[in-house]
């Protein structure tokens, strides 16, 4: 019976540490990939699942070798074969999407020199049918206008546009197995759908197998029939994708799935305490015992093996995972304690403001300030409420940062204004601010690797604001921050470390305890979560809440993900190109009536549950800059009314508990349009 | 597109004007002027004033520095004290000098250069790059005058293979100077070589580090093609500049090597006007030298403008 | 439920980085060779009075152009003077003056390079172009210039050369603070209110101070080149203070029969230039700054 396209036996692959010791990064795998199959492939930074792909190219980076094992596609060993004999294979039977597109294309070459080029070593065409095939592919990965995308640099396209090329380019040699590494990493949330789409389609029409490489479960849910699931270097769940995503029976898996937050559930996810281990730091007995809460005295002196369970077509690593509790009652969020006491009390609020980006050339600036009249965020109108979470939602290009950084101090704002405690005005200029106003608000950046300074070891990092803002010196100085350390759950021999040598989340909780250092008002946190790995996001997010339960902090939160948003935030404002479009309680905005652009992000969400699709309501448009008048989703509506909404600004209506939607259509009609559509698409 | 290339020549112009500032104000604030200067402790009298008459230094120095600059903006560049003819008649076959020593560097060492360079860095850290880096770092770390002294105490001098130092007056046809010109030669490529296979090695080494050329790999892009088509244009791109720096440093940074093999050239003449305290000479090598290392810049950035297809497309697209 | 994100209790308090940074640089052979040379020298520079054989300056025509012996083991000059000691004493002034030279040029071109790269905007475009035509025009003419009206003291030359050198310098360190100023740790400090120099000093000075130093050791060993050419041309030390490239010079034009005479120097200073190369590379390495993406002039 030979439908097994790839077979990988007892891989192991690693590195020859600066002692010389041989450290794993892939230990004893043991997969097969059938025809027509699409396996997904789950784990965290450093699983090994990246090199696990490339190993099924026969790629081996620099620096790594084959410690033991095979890799056999069509009865040969991919490992062992010279450089030449696999050209043969890659591309035209095996080929790879790459993670960041942009960064994989050649930059001094044309898109369509480039497919034309693995069509030439792929395919016996000629010059013409080469072109036309350009243009198939082009546009079987939904790409407009072939002909004009074929003449552009990479560069000049968009991150969605980048990775549909690639993808054109890999089914240039029409390929029995396609390996994807992370394919839609970094792409708006809308154009992560429409990008899966394209791939489902494809490996319906041409039986193509395809291996998706990924940590996110919500993607991995919707292209997989099987899902493999990789811890330190090992397979540690292999099984159906119902089976794995539904109802996981190894404790990380488990503890992954429940560590993520949902759409469908409500407050934050439990959180798994520590993180996975580092390849070189792997000891004898389960690599997951340091967490696991079902481990018994065995775990820790013996590995456990892959073990097959016939009935339900699972394979499994671990001794006690008949202790599992079934999966579905344990999934009982935390509760999610919200701020009952109705402050009414604002903390901040944001009046008219409007911020741009266009740069004044030289006769402007002459001639005194001509404003932008179409500035990159417009008319943003928020109120604040003291101790309340509130998020700003949006994709790329919809200001949420931007308003953040204003806030902060660190942008010209162009005009309106913004009041801090109802009575202090907030110079957008950081040197006007009072020292008080400064202290008061603190910011929390996406990537820890760069909002910590690397010469300075974590006591420095944390003494800067208590020395700026409170003076604090010696033993005071010392107890302080060993609280601080406490209170991010970190001990006190982290003072010494420097920000190489700790993880992400290590790093993250650095950079929370250095804002709460300043004991602020509000703390301006901007993708906070966006940078760290899966089971490690619930942990900074559950630490987040604690904090703020214990110093009544006010949280703006600024994130792409929508499931996030919901699990932490009281309130939530949606943004399009930089101007509002709704807000209003969190769990109101999750529901309809929504603003058909808040109904397409949700739609487009992807949910770790292969029953539930993602709806693609609108089309995956990239807009260069918000339009000149009328609403500012009118490029992309799929309820757009017509010259109405081209021309004229929607006015603002106020629903139930505050919940002000910006649209033309009246919000009840959006109301039960929405239900309606929902319920018929769902009966489909 | 224009404008881009417009607005980088007069970017380039004004670099010049400030360096006609710089070099006629530094002249000016040294101690003493050209004329007590040159005369030294003749520096009275008649001598002294005909000498001021001649060189224009009877009138302000703003004005001096307008005569000046317009002079030298039609090629005029003065008069030498020391050579008593204009400074054009001197220049004239000492710029002709240079350049085919110049040219003859470049015609040998650039190819050279490349090729090594892509060698080292395809073959990187095995036999021939070891041996060629090497060498390569031996020629950059040892000054010019001790190579250049040491070429000739081997091959003229032991080995008595070619004439050591050039013995022929400024004037030479360009046949004749060939013949003698193949020590200097080796000694300027040697350094400049080594120089830019680094440079073109590093550069290369980069790129085949690039995702694109993992993805290439991946794609089942043959090495050689690889390394043609996907490679080498983007590695080669900084090389223009590398290029640039050392063409201009041919025409007058020779200094040293000039002197040593007693080439009758441009730098060769910058060490006889100082030693002969000719300071309007001194000037008007600044400016030429500077201009040139200016010109060659500007047409090595315009053609990285033209060729990097993310700067083109950039500019264009607004 | 245990929260604790680590339980690993036994990291040391870090070394100091001084001395990690020498032991990384020494684990190499090359940047073993390299310090271990540089050392050499400099010791040798700062000893070699007291252990010199002869006198220096003792002219003594009757002695002409010995071969080497046991009496003078480096043979004799043209002027009857002893290789060996001109020799061991030729390295000092140019150590001095270059050493000197380069802590000047790390100076005022580290700091114009950060002042360059915080400013940004017009300011930095003005300076940098200024700073381009100073380049633009030959060092070594505008260094023969200076020195042939200023005359050839070391308190000439070592800021004239500390002024030429610290050009490339200027580039490093702006390119340094552009990469700095870029990263979230600096909004993070501005946003929350630190002045600006302390920003300067406390986050910027740290990250950068790497890239320049090690900028400036290729320096030292570019402008020990520089100043053996002038010396090589005449308008270095003034005679008869020993110095390799004046013994060069003057040696070479008898070097058919009277090799010793530079073999000798060229040797010192070509080991010299070499061993604070390999250091450079190797200091480099150490730190962790990947030099082979720059020029290398």
């Amino acid at each position: 019976m030979n439908d097994i396209i790839q077979q990988i036996s007892n891989l192991s692959i690693g590195f020859k540490s600066k002692k010389g010791k041989e450290i794993s990064i892939l230990r004893k795998i043991n997969l097969n990939i059938k025809k027509g199959e699409t396996v997904g492939i789950v784990g965290e930074s450093g699983s090994g699942k990246s090199t696990l792909a490339l190993a099924m190219m026969g790629f081996v980076k620099q620096g790594l070798f084959t410690i033991d094992g095979e890799c056999k596609f069509e009865n040969l060993n991919l490992l062992k074969m010279s450089n030449k004999d696999l050209e043969e294979i890659r591309g035209r039977k095996i080929a790879m999407i790459p993670q960041n597109a942009g960064q994989s294309l050649t930059p001094n070459l044309k898109i369509g020199y480039q497919i034309e080029e693995a069509l030439k070593l792929h395919t016996k065409l000629n010059v013409s049918e080469r072109q036309k095939k350009i243009s198939e592919l082009l546009n079987k990965v939904r790409l407009p206008s072939p002909e004009t995308i074929a003449l552009r640099y990479p560069h000049e396209l968009s991150g969605g546009q980048q990775q549909r090329v690639a993808i054109a380019m890999a089914l240039a040699g029409n390929p029995n197995l396609l390996l994807l590494d992370e394919p839609t990493t970094g792409l708006d949330v809308t154009t992560q759908a429409h990008v899966l789409e394209v791939l489902k389609d494809i490996a319906k029409d041409t039986g193509t197998s395809m291996v998706y490489v990924s940590h996110d479960l919500g993607a991995i849910a919707q292209v997989s029939d099987r899902v493999v699931v990789m811890y330190a270097g090992e397979i540690v769940l292999e099984g159906p994708v119902r089976k794995i995503l539904k109802d996981p029976i190894h404790p990380y898996a488990n503890g992954l799935l429940k560590s993520i937050p949902k759409l469908s559930l409500k407050g934050l996810p439990n959180s798994m305490p520590g993180s996975q281990p580092q390849s070189d730091k792997l000891g004898i007995g389960c690599s997951f015992y340091e967490r696991c809460n079902i481990s018994s005295e065995k775990c820790k002196k013996n590995s456990p093996e892959l073990d097959y369970l016939k009935e339900i077509d699972v394979n499994v690593r671990c001794f006690n995972f008949k202790d599992l509790k079934d999966f579905n009652k344990t999934t009982e969020f935390k509760n999610n304690e919200f701020n009952e006491k109705n402050t009414t009390e604002n903390i901040l609020k944001l009046n008219n403001l409007s911020i741009s980006y266009a740069k004044q050339n030289f006769i402007d600036q002459f001639l005194g300030r001509i404003k932008d009249s179409n500035p990159t965020v417009k008319d943003i109108n928020i109120e604040i409420k003291k101790g309340e979470t509130l998020s700003l939602v949006g994709e790329s290009g919809s200001g949420k940062s931007t308003i953040l950084k204003s806030i902060a101090g660190l942008l010209k704002i162009q005009d309106g204004k913004i009041m801090f405690n109802e009575k202090d005005f907030l110079s957008d200029d950081l040197k006007a601010r009072s020292s008080n106003n400064l202290r008061a608000i603190q910011l929390i950046f996406q990537n820890p690797d760069e909002s910590l300074n690397p010469s300075h070891t974590v006591e420095e990092i944390l003494s800067q604001p208590l020395k700026l803002y409170f003076n604090l010196q010696g033993q005071e100085l010392k107890k302080n921050i060993s609280d601080l350390l406490q209170k991010v759950r970190l001990g006190d021999f982290y003072m010494q470390r420097y920000p190489r040598q700790l993880s992400g989340g290590e790093k993250q909780r650095v950079a929370v305890a250095r804002a709460f250092a300043a004991n602020p008002d509000i703390i301006l946190c901007d993708e906070v979560t966006s940078a760290l790995d899966v089971s490690v996001q619930a942990a900074v997010l559950d630490l987040l809440k604690q904090l703020k339960k214990d110093f009544n902090t006010t949280y703006i939160f600024v994130s792409h993900d929508l499931a996030v948003v919901k699990a932490i935030s009281d309130r939530v404002a949606v943004l399009y190109q930089g101007r509002l479009c709704e807000i209003g309680l969190s769990e109101s905005v999750y529901k309809f009536p929504s603003h058909p652009y808040t109904e397409v992000l949700l739609g487009a969400v992807l949910e770790p549950d292969p029953d539930i699709k993602p709806r693609l309501i609108a089309e995956d448009i990239v807009e260069e800059r918000p339009p000149e008048k009328g609403c500012t989703f009118q490029g992309r509506c799929p309820r757009i009314l017509g010259d109405k909404c081209k021309n004229e600004t929607p006015p603002w209506q106020i629903g139930l508990n505050g919940h002000a939607i910006r649209c033309h259509i009246e919000i009840n009609e959006l109301d039960r349009i929405q239900k309606k559509e929902l319920l018929n698409g769902q009966q489909k | 597109m224009f404008f881009l290339i417009s607005k980088r020549v007069a970017l380039g112009l004004i670099t010049l004007f400030i360096v006609s500032l710089i070099t006629f104000i530094g002249v000016e604030v040294l101690p003493g002027d050209a004329c007590t200067v040159y005369l030294e402790r003749e520096a009275y009298g008649d001598a002294l004033a005909a000498c001021y008459k001649r060189l224009g230094l009877d009138i302000s120095a703003f004005d001096r520095y307008l005569i000046w600059a317009t002079n030298t903006l039609q090629l005029d560049f003065g008069f030498s004290l020391s050579g008593q003819m204009p400074i054009n008649e001197i220049l004239g076959p000492r710029i002709k000098n240079s350049m085919v020593l110049a040219t003859t560097a470049i015609i040998i060492g650039i190819p050279f250069a490349l090729i090594l360079g892509i060698i080292t860095a395809l073959w990187r850290d095995k036999m021939p790059d070891i041996i060629i880096s090497s060498l390569a770092i031996f020629s950059m770390t040892i000054p010019e005058f001790i190579s250049s002294t040491l070429l000739i105490l081997i091959v003229a001098i032991w080995l008595g293979w070619l004439p050591g130092i050039v013995i022929v007056p400024s004037d030479v046809t360009v046949m004749e100077l060939l013949s003698n010109i193949i020590l200097p030669v080796i000694a300027i490529s040697m350094i400049m070589t080594a120089h830019m296979l680094r440079m073109v090695r590093s550069s290369v080494i980069q790129v085949m580090a690039s995702d694109y050329v993992q993805m290439s790999i991946l794609k089942g892009v043959p090495y050689w093609r690889m390394v043609f088509k996907h490679v080498l244009p983007n590695a080669l791109l900084p090389a223009i500049n590398v290029v640039a720096l050392t063409i201009a440093w041919l025409l007058g940074g020779v200094v040293v090597t000039e002197v040593v093999f007693n080439y009758p050239g441009l730098g060769r003449l910058v060490i006889e006007s100082i030693s002969n305290r000719d300071l309007p000479v001194v000037q008007a090598l600044a400016l030429i030298l500077a201009s040139i290392y200016v010109g060659i810049n500007l047409i090595a950035d315009l053609l990285t403008l033209v060729l990097n297809p993310r700067l083109k497309t950039l500019q264009t697209r607004k | 439920m245990n929260d604790q994100v680590s339980t690993n209790n036994n990291i040391k308090k870090n070394p100091s980085k001084f001395f990690e940074v020498i032991k990384t640089m020494v684990s190499k052979p090359s940047g073993l060779i390299g310090l271990s040379i540089v050392c050499f020298h400099v010791f040798l520079a700062i000893i070699s009075p007291l252990i010199t054989p002869h006198d220096f300056k003792a002219i003594n025509p009757s002695l002409m152009l010995l071969p080497p012996s046991s009496e003078y083991w480096f043979g004799t000059d043209h002027l009857g003077r002893d290789v060996f000691t001109r020799t061991i004493l030729g390295g000092r002034v140019a150590i001095l003056v270059t050493f000197f030279g380069s802590l000047i040029a790390l100076t005022w071109g580290g700091l114009l390079g950060i002042f360059c790269g915080l400013v940004g905007g017009k300011i930095d475009d003005i300076v940098m172009r200024i700073v381009d035509a100073f380049l633009a025009i030959p060092w070594i003419l505008a260094m023969l210039l200076i020195v042939s009206i200023l005359g050839t003291s070391i308190t000439v030359l070592i800021p004239a050369l500390g002024l030429f050198y610290g050009k490339g310098i200027v580039r490093v360190a702006r390119a340094a603070t552009h990469d700095v100023i870029a990263k979230d740790f600096i909004v993070s400090a501005r946003a929350r209110g630190h002045s600006n120099f302390s920003i300067i000093w406390n986050e910027i000075l740290p990250n950068v101070r790497d890239a320049i130093l090690v900028e400036g050791a290729m320096r030292w060993s570019w402008m020990l080149l520089g100043f053996s050419s002038l010396s090589f041309l005449g308008f270095g030390v003034s005679p008869p203070t020993p110095d390799w490239g004046l013994m060069i010079s003057n040696g070479r034009g008898l070097m058919s029969f009277a090799h010793w005479a530079v073999l000798a120097p060229i040797t010192c200073l070509s080991s010299l230039i070499i061993g604070i190369n390999l250091s450079a590379d190797a200091f480099a390495k150490a730190l962790g700054i990947d030099r082979t993406t720059k020029a290398p002039v």
